[in-house]
């Protein structure tokens, strides 16, 4: 066993040897389809019923896209929490920050500086962003 | 006191340290090299959709998103790049045990479903071109083919990448080299419908619900 304590691969399956196919890793991949179809359902669902509160179905939707993408990177690219994998999780915290820093941060921005425009006088409304 | 404590209590026996153990194998240096490209890859779309998300009702009395998107289109797209997704991660699991066919019949699904992806995703754009939704129309227009078209050409990439590795799969087998690369390949992919799941929940369902 030449298993020292490397890290692995992002994409590989924990600690398997390689050359058997194992048919659980088949289920994990099975698994991950069937969760991401039901929340990709619930999703078109929640943007099409006049049910929920309106003000509800942005929020509910984020909160879908996010789960399905934790999915994804848990059953397809078999990301964990193990101690093989801190490098690859490391490195996918940080994306996820300048991700929310780059996202969050110029949404912000932009709308201070869209409250704050000083409108010449007499130049149309229509100047703002808004429309 | 309590740290010096701990580290006595370490088994002796266990595995070698990553120091002791020498540089990682070579699979894994190019899997961790190629993770870290998708990343910044994500980061980009990051900054494509912060840009659409800005630019979202600056229709310049223009059509809006409510009246250009057509939901049938994207459920259908989504399910073949969701579908897509599962049939690359089941062709690098043939890839793994080294079975020729389930590798090539892996490979040929998952390339249906995206050309499929990207032929529905063009006749989109086409569609709206002909209404004169174009990309010149309005910042909210621009936005949208930048961020879309952006995941697209992913995709049209990836496809061609797909065909060059079944075609060294055939030219010089399952060799070391080949299956670093096919393993860089599916995570590329499985990371395109990441972003697909961003692309569909914030510019289409959004934008009808909105």
């Amino acid at each position: 066993m030449t298993e020292a304590r490397h890290e692995r691969a992002p994409g590989d399956r924990p600690s398997r040897e390689m050359h058997e196919s194992d048919p659980s890793e088949f289920f994990v991949y099975t698994i991950g389809l069937s969760v991401a179809v039901l929340l990709t359902a619930t999703s078109f669902w929640a943007a099409n019923t006049t049910l929920l509160w309106p003000g509800g179905v942005f929020l509910g939707l984020a909160v879908l896209a996010i789960a399905q993408m934790g999915i994804h990177l848990v059953f397809f690219l078999h990301i964990t929490s193990g101690p093989e994998s801190t490098n690859n999780v490391l490195a996918l915290a940080f994306g996820v920050l300048i991700v929310f820093v780059v996202i969050a941060g110029t949404m912000w921005i932009v709308a201070d500086m869209n409250a704050n425009m000083m409108i010449p006088s007499g130049a149309p409304m229509s100047m703002r962003m808004q429309h | 006191m309590n740290v010096a404590v701990a580290i006595d209590q370490i088994p002796q026996d266990a595995l070698p340290s990553a120091s002791e153990a020498g540089p990682a194998p070579k699979r894994i240096v190019v899997a961790y090299g190629f993770w870290i490209f998708l990343l910044s890859d994500i980061i980009m779309f990051a900054a494509l959709f912060a840009s659409y998300s800005v630019l979202v009702r600056s229709t310049a009395g223009g059509p809006t998103g409510a009246q250009l998107f057509n939901q049938a289109t994207v459920a259908i797209e989504t399910a073949c790049l969701l579908v897509s997704s599962y049939t690359c991660g089941l062709m690098s699991l043939a890839v793994n045990s080294r079975r020729h066919f389930g590798t090539y019949l892996g490979a040929l699904i998952t390339f249906a479903l995206g050309v499929t992806f990207l032929g529905l995703e063009l006749r989109e754009f086409s569609s709206m071109i002909a209404i004169g939704a174009t990309p010149q129309r309005s910042a909210f227009l621009s936005a949208f083919f930048t961020l879309v078209g952006c995941h697209g050409l992913h995709v049209a990439l990836g496809l061609i990448w797909l065909i060059v590795m079944m075609v060294q799969v055939a030219v010089f087998g399952f060799v070391a080299k080949v299956q670093h690369r096919l393993l860089c390949f599916s995570l590329f992919w499985h990371a395109l419908d990441i972003v697909w799941v961003g692309v569909f929940t914030v510019v289409y369902l959004m934008g009808v619900s909105a």
